[in-house]
C-alpha cells in the first residue's frame, strides 16, 4: 500500500531496446518535427531576427492599443468560454458518472458525436441559428419578445456561446472520469456522518473531482486562446481574437515577423499556464486519491 | 459514553415492505432491537438484510411500514438527520483527508469547534487502538486499519445506534476473526446499539446477542445464537445455521409444534423426531439431524446401522460419510481428543441420537 511515485525516465518496455522504441516512434516524431516544430521555429526566428536581431515586433504588440485589445479580448473570451463550459459540463458529467449501460451509451454519444463532426459544420450551424433571419430571431419575434430581428451574430456573447458548445466535450470527459472514480458509498458515508447534500458536495465531491475540473478547464481555456474558425465566423472583425489577428497579419499584411511575435506571446502564455496548472493537478493527485 | 437511558438506543422496524419491481425485497418484516443490544441480520444475498439496514439508515424508503429510532419515527427522515453511525462494506474513508480529518468530519458537520474536534477525534482513534496513525492518509493504511478508522469515525459523535454493512467481508480470515472480537468488546464498552448485516453465520453467532435470519425478504426466525442453533423453527434456519443432515419423509397425522412425531422416511424406515413447527397431515417432511449430534457406536444387532464410506480427518474433528441408514447418505462428526471410537472406512457402525435432536420441518 505504498504511495506510488512517478517512474523515472524510460523509453519503451523491457522487450524493446531504446533504439527500437525510438524507431517505432520515429514516423510520428518526424511528422511533428516537419509540420509543427519547423514552421513554428521559423516563425519565431522571423519575429526575433528579421530584419536584424530585434524585440521591436514584440514591443509593437504591447504598445498599440488595437493589438492589446485583441489580446485582452482573447483572454476574456477564453475565460468566459471556460466558465460557461464548466457550468454546462458539470451536471452532464455527474449524470453520466451515475448512469450505466444504454443510458450511459446515449449520454456519451451526445457528448462525443459533436466531437466527431467538423468544427466548421458546427460553427455554420450556429450561424444559421443566430443570423438576422435565423431560427432564434424568428422564434423571438413569434413569441412577441422582440419587434424586429436583433443582432445576435458578430457579438461577443455569440462567440462565447458557440465556442463553449464546440469545446464542451473537452470539459465533460475529464470531469466525468474524475466523478466516475468516486464510489457511490462516499456521498452516502458523508450523509450518514451528518453532511447535508450541499456539505457533501463541498467537502467530498468537489475536492475529489478537482483534478478533473482543473484538466478540463485548462484544456478548454488553452484551446479557446488559440481558436480560429469559430471566432472568425461568428465574431467577425469586431470580435477579433488573437488567432484571427495572426491570420490577418500573414495573409493580408504579409507581416510574418509581427505574426511570429503574436504567436510567440501566445505560446509563452500557454506554456506558462500549462506548467502552472500541471503542478496544481500533480499536487492534487499527490495529496488526493490513490 | 452511555446508552443506558432506556429507550434512546432502541430501533424498531414495523411491518416493513420494500418492493423492487415485482420482487418483494423485504416482505412484512417487524423486529425490535433494544438499547445496547447487538443484533445481526443474517441471510444469503437477496434475503433483504441490506435493504432493511438501508431503510434504517435512510437510503431506502419503504413501500409500507415504519422505522423508529428511540421514541421517534424516522421513516422519511433523510440520513444526515438520523444521527446514526454506519460502517460500510467497502472502504469509505475520504481519500483527500488525513485519518484524523476523516474522524473529525462528522464533528465538523455538527459545528464542533476545531480544538474540541481534534481532541475528540484523537480519543476516538485511541479507542480503536490506532493512536499514532492520525496524520496518515487512508491509502497508507491496511484494510483492517481502514475499517477501524471507519468505526472511530462512526462513533466519535456518540450516536445511539451503529449500523454495520458486512464491514469485515473484505478482510482475510484471521484478521476478520480478530476484528469480530474487537468490535464486540468495543460495543460492550461504549454500550452502543449495533445492527450488523452479514451473510457469514459464524460471524453472526460469534458477535450477536440476537440474530434475525432472513430469506427471500421474510424474517425466518429471531433469537439468540443458541436458540437458532439448538431450536431452529424453519428448515431454512436449520440448513443455514451450522451443518445438518436432512432426511425426507412423510407424516400420517398432523402435529403441533413441539409434539413428538414418527416420520415415515422416503428412503425406507421411520424416524422419531420433534415437530419444530406445526406440521400438516400427509405433507412432505424434512427431518434435520446435526452431524455432531449423531453418536457413532460399535455395531450391535439392534438399532440403526450404517456403513462408513469415508472418514475425513480435519484435526479438531473427523467427519464420517455414512451410507445405508435411512436410505440416504449422512454425515457424522466425531470430536478429536475425547477418546471416542473412530471407525475406519468400510466398517459398520450403530447410530444413536437424542429424540430432541431430530427436528421435523415442512419440506
Amino acid at each position: 500500500m505504498s504511495a506510488r511515485r512517478p517512474s523515472r525516465f524510460r523509453l519503451g518496455g523491457r522487450r524493446y531496446s531504446p533504439a527500437a522504441s525510438l524507431a517505432l516512434a520515429a514516423p510520428f516524431l518526424l511528422l511533428v518535427a516537419i509540420i509543427f516544430i519547423l514552421p513554428l521555429a521559423t516563425l519565431l526566428h522571423e519575429s526575433l531576427f528579421v530584419p536584424a536581431p530585434t524585440t521591436e515586433h514584440y514591443a509593437r504588440a504591447f504598445a498599440e492599443p488595437v493589438y492589446l485589445r485583441v489580446m485582452l479580448r482573447t483572454l476574456r473570451i477564453a475565460a468566459l468560454v471556460t466558465a460557461l463550459a464548466l457550468l454546462l459540463a458539470w451536471p452532464m458529467a455527474w449524470v453520466m458518472s451515475r448512469s450505466r449501460g444504454l443510458g450511459l451509451a446515449l449520454l456519451a454519444a451526445a457528448v462525443l458525436l459533436p466531437l466527431w463532426t467538423s468544427v466548421l459544420v458546427r460553427t455554420y450551424a450556429w450561424m444559421v441559428l443566430l443570423q438576422r433571419n435565423g431560427v432564434v430571431n424568428q422564434l423571438l419575434q413569434q413569441l412577441g419578445l422582440t419587434e424586429a430581428p436583433i443582432r445576435l451574430l458578430y457579438t461577443e456573447g455569440a462567440v462565447v456561446l458557440a465556442m463553449a458548445h464546440v469545446l464542451l466535450p473537452f470539459m465533460v470527459l475529464p470531469i466525468y472520469s474524475a466523478l466516475k472514480g468516486i464510489p457511490e458509498d462516499y456521498p452516502r458515508a458523508a450523509q450518514m456522518l451528518g453532511a447535508s447534500p450541499w456539505a457533501t458536495f463541498r467537502e467530498v465531491i468537489w475536492p475529489l473531482a478537482l483534478p478533473g475540473v482543473t484538466s478540463g478547464c485548462l484544456m478548454v481555456f488553452l484551446l479557446a486562446l488559440g481558436f480560429f474558425v469559430t471566432p472568425a465566423l461568428i465574431g467577425g472583425p469586431q470580435q477579433m481574437m488573437i488567432a484571427t489577428l495572426v491570420s490577418q497579419q500573414v495573409r493580408e499584411m504579409l507581416d510574418w515577423p509581427f505574426a511570429g511575435a503574436l504567436v510567440g506571446i501566445l505560446l509563452v502564455f500557454v506554456l506558462a499556464l500549462t506548467l502552472l496548472f500541471k503542478r496544481a493537478v500533480r499536487l492534487d493527485r499527490f495529496v488526493g486519491s490513490a | 459514553m452511555g446508552g443506558t437511558d432506556g429507550l434512546a438506543g432502541r430501533v424498531a422496524v414495523e411491518g416493513l415492505v420494500k418492493r423492487f419491481g415485482p420482487v418483494n425485497a423485504v416482505d412484512h418484516v417487524s423486529l425490535e432491537v433494544s438499547s445496547g443490544e447487538f443484533l445481526a441480520l443474517l441471510g444469503p444475498s437477496g434475503s433483504g438484510k441490506t435493504t432493511i439496514l438501508m431503510s434504517i439508515a435512510g437510503f431506502e424508503f419503504p413501500d409500507a411500514g415504519r422505522i423508529l429510532i428511540g421514541q421517534e419515527e424516522v421513516t422519511w427522515t433523510p440520513p444526515n438527520r438520523r444521527n446514526l453511525g454506519m460502517v460500510f462494506q467497502r472502504y469509505t474513508l475520504f481519500p483527500h483527508m488525513s485519518v484524523l480529518e476523516n474522524i473529525a468530519f462528522p464533528l465538523k458537520m455538527r459545528g464542533v469547534g476545531r480544538a474540541e474536534r481534534e481532541e475528540r477525534a484523537r480519543a476516538a482513534l485511541a479507542t480503536v487502538r490506532l493512536g499514532e496513525m492520525g496524520g496518515r492518509r487512508p491509502a497508507q493504511l491496511s484494510g483492517g486499519q481502514q475499517q477501524r478508522v471507519a468505526i472511530a469515525r462512526a462513533i466519535v459523535y456518540q450516536p445511539r445506534v451503529l449500523l454495520m454493512d458486512e464491514p469485515l467481508s473484505a478482510l482475510d480470515k484471521n484478521l476478520r476473526e480478530e476484528m469480530q472480537i474487537e468490535i464486540k468488546h468495543l460495543q460492550q464498552r461504549i454500550g452502543i446499539t449495533v445492527i450488523f448485516v452479514t451473510h457469514d453465520q459464524t460471524e453472526a453467532l460469534t458477535m450477536a446477542d440476537r440474530i434475525a435470519v432472513l430469506d427471500h425478504g421474510r424474517l425466518q426466525q429471531l433469537g439468540t445464537p443458541r436458540d437458532l442453533y439448538e431450536a431452529p423453527q424453519t428448515a431454512f434456519v436449520a440448513g443455514f445455521i451450522g451443518e445438518t443432515n436432512f432426511c425426507e419423509g412423510q407424516l400420517a397425522q398432523a402435529a403441533a409444534s413441539g409434539e413428538s412425531v414418527t416420520v415415515a422416511l422416503t428412503g425406507g424406515g421411520s424416524l422419531p423426531a420433534i415437530a419444530a413447527e406445526a406440521l400438516p397431515a400427509g405433507g412432505r417432511i424434512k427431518v434435520a439431524l446435526r452431524p455432531e449430534r449423531l453418536r457413532v457406536l460399535p455395531a450391535t444387532a439392534e438399532g440403526t446401522t450404517a456403513r462408513v464410506a469415508e472418514a475425513i480427518y480435519a484435526g479438531n474433528a473427523t467427519t464420517l460419510m455414512l451410507e445405508g441408514a435411512f436410505g440416504q447418505p449422512l454425515r457424522a462428526r466425531i470430536p478429536a481428543g475425547a477418546g471416542l471410537h473412530e471407525p475406519r472406512p468400510g466398517e459398520t457402525v450403530r447410530l444413536a441420537w437424542q429424540a430432541a435432536d431430530a427436528r421435523a420441518f415442512r419440506a
